[in-house]
């Protein structure tokens, strides 16, 4: 029994660097398996450019299974495509029909520059998370694990935001290009917890000041980020987000 | 090559804090004068990094992805064992030990292993301070559940994505450092090459893969944390980019590589679906406590699953063994698969899969309950086949998952180079022949929280300070070998000469070369053809491998290129290794070892011993031994029935 086929055009963003030009070109793929995955047809489109002489497209993918967050592009305007909760890498041509054309694009956010075609700078995010994104725990110095009870659904709730898998989706959907959505959930997961509670303040204040010096956008209120996040993601995330700045900052003289 | 692994003396139990007390360490004034490089930010190289910066040390991270959160660790699934007993089963350091050691089948250093279960609780208790959001009890204690052939109650996870939840906490302990300044991180960054300076260790080549520039960084000490090669099998569950490329330059100056023939092939993967796939995807084995699997008990039975019944199923690991039924080790499990497919009993599209059933567990507990145990596991497994296993048993087929083998460090995880330390999957160290489920996570973190940042002290306090001249010869000539490398990549244009083909298309062939004939099992026929065709396609490779663009840019098919480069040539040592090693044992079957009733024969008498290859030129490698001794356990041929 052989598998379903189709045909797919793919228009794609071709930028040979960050201060070059980039255009869309124009493939057309045929007999490709529905089973097959985005990067999959990536890869066959790069064989094809590559026995023509030319430059295959650069794009960044790593564990294939949805949780690195290395892969990311806007997919027919979508940022990770149209599946819901699926990130580039889990997007099948199942999901497609015959003769269809497919956009390909980068993320695109002022925060996030493009290196090479689909291939972007995400560091920003690395830099929020240096602002305050963790507990100031060395290691040897913990306590045994269950000296402090964790009530099950406020676990389950920092679990839901610490599945963040910080590829970007989320600001590349926004019309602000904000990282609220991101940042929401790495406070919402340490706020949540017993363990994030002595930073608490200080955390929210300067993972946002890091935001803001980073050129992301602020939250207009779209959902857009909560629609594409691969992980599922919740705006209640950039609410709490919300709520832990003002309380630090009215809490101020006592934090900083 | 000198193997000695440095096992402090002492009782079992007393080995590892004896040696804290004994080793010398560096005082906090002086550790800021020394610089230390991490390569690979996994579990092992971000835990090792924060916590050295913690101490005081200057660390320099590199990594091949855009971000150091990314590594391959972050996939792992099922969870990460403690001997904690919070269960009150009966569980304890030293069972978790003979478990671990067991499971490895004898052929991990016991000192090594018992360390392992020894610093495991404090692993536990070390990520929960960070704020990884464990699973919880109502009460609001940890939740502990059972995994791949332990029978107590011990690891510890965050639902399907322990891996994720354990790195980040690692990575935000690293940024942390990064703030404080004594971190920098060198991201998109490939080590082309291993600086020796008179013996040691001090510094690295690196390729910055944005523009393709070669860098050079030096320190007192460098840490490998570069994780398997699993992937010089093409189709595994690893991570593209997953390479022996660091390890392999570290072969190459002298390191021992030990047991590369030691390699877990996962019993619970997503069968492969065409040509152009390279990855696999794991189901935890964890769907192993709930789901049972099945074939037809006739070959050739294509029925849909629900329309065969009960009586004409075969539940071949419950009806072979008893006593661990469907949890019964890795290789076990995979063999058996393997076997039944062979029979033409396999099921799905290319027959080369078996069904793992969750009906019986959604029955007795609840669809509810099991989503909560397993719902990115069903969400992931739907994504990719488009089938929802609430509904219909899930299909999976054995993948190669992990490699026990890996470079060859002593007690302290320093290589047979001077100031090289290898630590997670790069090393060998822990795990013996075969993998318990649960304990890659554990090693991991245990040699970077708690083992390197112990015991690289010892050797700092006799190398002194003074920082390598990274302008000097040895740099010199690293990044001239680095640079003919890409040449020789680089020099085929496309339709410029007849029969060029791209690199994947011959890791493709060198996959299933070795999937073939050293994969699940063995034979000193089927090796030997192995290692006849090998370097014939590395020659091949050689000479008709095509890569388009420069080097001098963002080159992603120039650096996949490097690492089938590298592939190719490890290949043979592993194919050797395997051929050496004329013993069933782990996840291995060696055809000729065999017991009357199929079942693996292990050979304590001439094969108790971890196998270390040292290279002596250009495809040539002499093989070392060093032995193993058990004064606390007695080795005992593995029965699962």
């Amino acid at each position: 029994m052989t598998a379903p086929t189709i045909t797919i055009t793919i228009k794609i963003w071709r930028q040979a660097g960050p201060d070059v030009q980039g255009s869309f070109e124009e493939h057309t793929l045929r007999d490709l398996d529905v089973d097959m995955s985005l990067p999959e047809m990536l890869e066959v489109l790069n064989e094809q450019l590559t026995r023509q002489g030319k430059i295959p497209v650069a794009f960044d993918h790593d564990c294939l299974e949805g949780i690195c967050g290395m892969c990311g592009a806007v997919v027919d305007g979508v940022a990770q495509g149209p599946e819901e909760k699926t990130t580039l890498c889990q997007l099948y041509l199942r999901h497609f029909h015959d003769n269809q054309t497919i956009t390909i694009e980068p993320f695109r956010a002022r925060a996030f520059p493009i290196i090479k075609d689909l291939v972007i700078d995400r560091s920003a995010f690395d830099r929020i998370i240096q602002a305050g994104g963790f507990v100031s725990v060395n290691t040897g110095a913990a306590p045994d694990g269950n000296v402090l009870p964790v009530a099950r659904h406020l676990a389950e709730q920092a679990m839901d935001a610490a599945a963040c898998s910080g590829c970007g989706a989320c600001v590349a959907a926004c019309p602000n290009a904000a990282a609220m959505l991101f940042v929401g959930a790495k406070i919402s997961q340490l706020a949540l917890l017993p363990q994030g509670r002595p930073e608490r303040e200080r955390r929210a204040l300067s993972m946002v000041r890091a935001m803001d010096r980073e050129g992301f956008g602020s939250c207009g209120n779209e959902r857009e980020c909560e629609a594409v996040c691969p992980k599922g993601i919740s705006i209640r995330n950039i609410a709490r987000l919300n709520r832990e700045f003002l309380r630090a900052s009215l809490a101020a003289d006592e934090t900083v | 090559m000198q193997l000695d692994a440095r096992i402090p003396a002492g009782p079992l139990t007393d080995k590892w804090d004896n040696h804290r007390a004994a080793v010398r360490i560096i005082s906090p004034a002086n550790k800021r004068k020394y610089e230390i490089l991490v390569v690979g930010t996994g579990l092992a190289g971000a835990a090792a990094a924060a916590t050295l910066a913690e101490l005081g040390y200057n660390v320099k991270v590199f990594c091949l992805q855009d971000s150091p959160r990314r590594a391959h660790s972050v996939a792992a699934q099922g969870g990460i064992n403690a001997a904690k007993n919070y269960r009150n089963d009966g569980d304890s350091i030293f069972r978790l030990f003979y478990d671990t050691i067991k499971g490895g089948d004898f052929r991990a250093r016991e000192a090594n292993v018992y360390r392992l279960a020894q610093v495991a609780n404090n692993i536990i208790d070390q990520c929960v301070a960070q704020g990884v959001p464990f699973a919880r009890e109502y009460g609001g204690t940890l939740a502990n559940r059972s995994f791949g052939g332990a029978q107590v109650s011990r690891t510890f996870y965050a639902r399907g994505q322990t891996g994720q939840q354990l790195l980040l906490g690692a990575y935000s302990a690293m940024m942390r450092q990064v703030a404080a300044g004594r971190i920098t991180i060198y991201p998109r960054r490939e080590m082309m090459d291993l600086v020796v300076i008179d013996g040691q260790a001090r510094g690295l080549v690196c390729r910055n893969l944005v523009t393709g520039e070669f860098e050079r960084y030096g320190g007192q000490a460098v840490v490998l944390a570069s994780g398997g090669y699993g992937n010089v099998y093409y189709l595994s569950t690893n991570a593209v980019s997953s390479n022996v490329t660091a390890a392999w330059r570290a072969y190459k100056h002298g390191a021992g590589f030990a047991n590369p023939c030691y390699v877990q092939i996962h019993p619970t993967c997503i069968p492969v679906h065409g040509d152009y796939q390279c990855k696999l995807t794991l189901m935890s084995e964890s769907l192993r406590n709930d789901g049972r699997i099945w074939v037809p008990g006739q070959a050739g039975d294509r029925r849909q699953p629900a329309a065969i019944p009960e009586e004409e199923r075969d539940y071949y690991l419950e009806r072979k063994y008893p006593g661990f039924g469907n949890l019964v080790p890795r290789d076990v499990a995979s063999r058996n698969t393997k076997e039944v497919c062979d029979q033409g009993r396999g099921v799905g599209k290319s027959g080369r899969a078996v069904y793992l059933d969750l009906r019986d567990a959604i029955e007795r507990d609840g669809l509810e309950v099991m989503l909560q145990k397993y719902g990115n596991l069903f969400h992931m497994y739907e994504k990719i086949t488009a089938r929802d296993p609430g509904r219909e048993p899930m299909m999976i087929y054995p993948a190669v998952h992990y490699a026990m083998g890996g470079l060859w460090v002593d007690y302290n995880l320093m290589s047979t180079i001077p100031g090289l330390f290898v630590l997670g999957e790069a090393n060998f160290s822990d795990h013996g022949a075969n993998r318990l489920g649960a304990s890659a996570m554990m090693q991991g973190l245990a040699d970077g929280y708690f083992i390197l940042p112990a015991t690289i002290g010892d050797y700092l306090a006799g190398t002194g300070h003074e920082p390598p001249d990274t302008g000097g010869k040895a740099y010199d000539l690293a990044v001239r070998r680095s640079e003919q490398r890409i040449a020789g990549l680089l020099k085929n244009t496309a339709g410029k000469k007849p029969g060029l083909q791209t690199a994947t298309h011959y890791h493709r062939r060198l996959g299933s070369l070795l999937w073939n004939e050293c994969g699940i099992a063995r034979n000193r026929k089927g090796l030997q053809r192995a290692l006849d065709a090998i370097p014939e396609l590395r020659e091949e490779f050689r000479h008709n491998v095509v890569v388009p663009g420069s080097g001098r840019e963002l080159n992603q098919a120039l650096e996949k290129a490097g690492r089938v480069a590298d592939f190719m040539e490890f290949a043979e040592i592993m194919v050797r290794d395997a051929l050496a090693r004329e013993e069933s044992c782990g996840c291995h079957l060696r055809e000729e070892s065999q017991t009357a009733t199929h079942e693996a024969r292990r050979d304590d008498e001439h094969f108790s011993h971890v196998a270390v290859w040292e290279y002596t030129g250009e495809g040539r490698a002499v093989m070392h031994k060093e032995p193993l001794s058990f004064e606390y356990v007695t080795p005992v041929q593995r029965s699962y029935t």
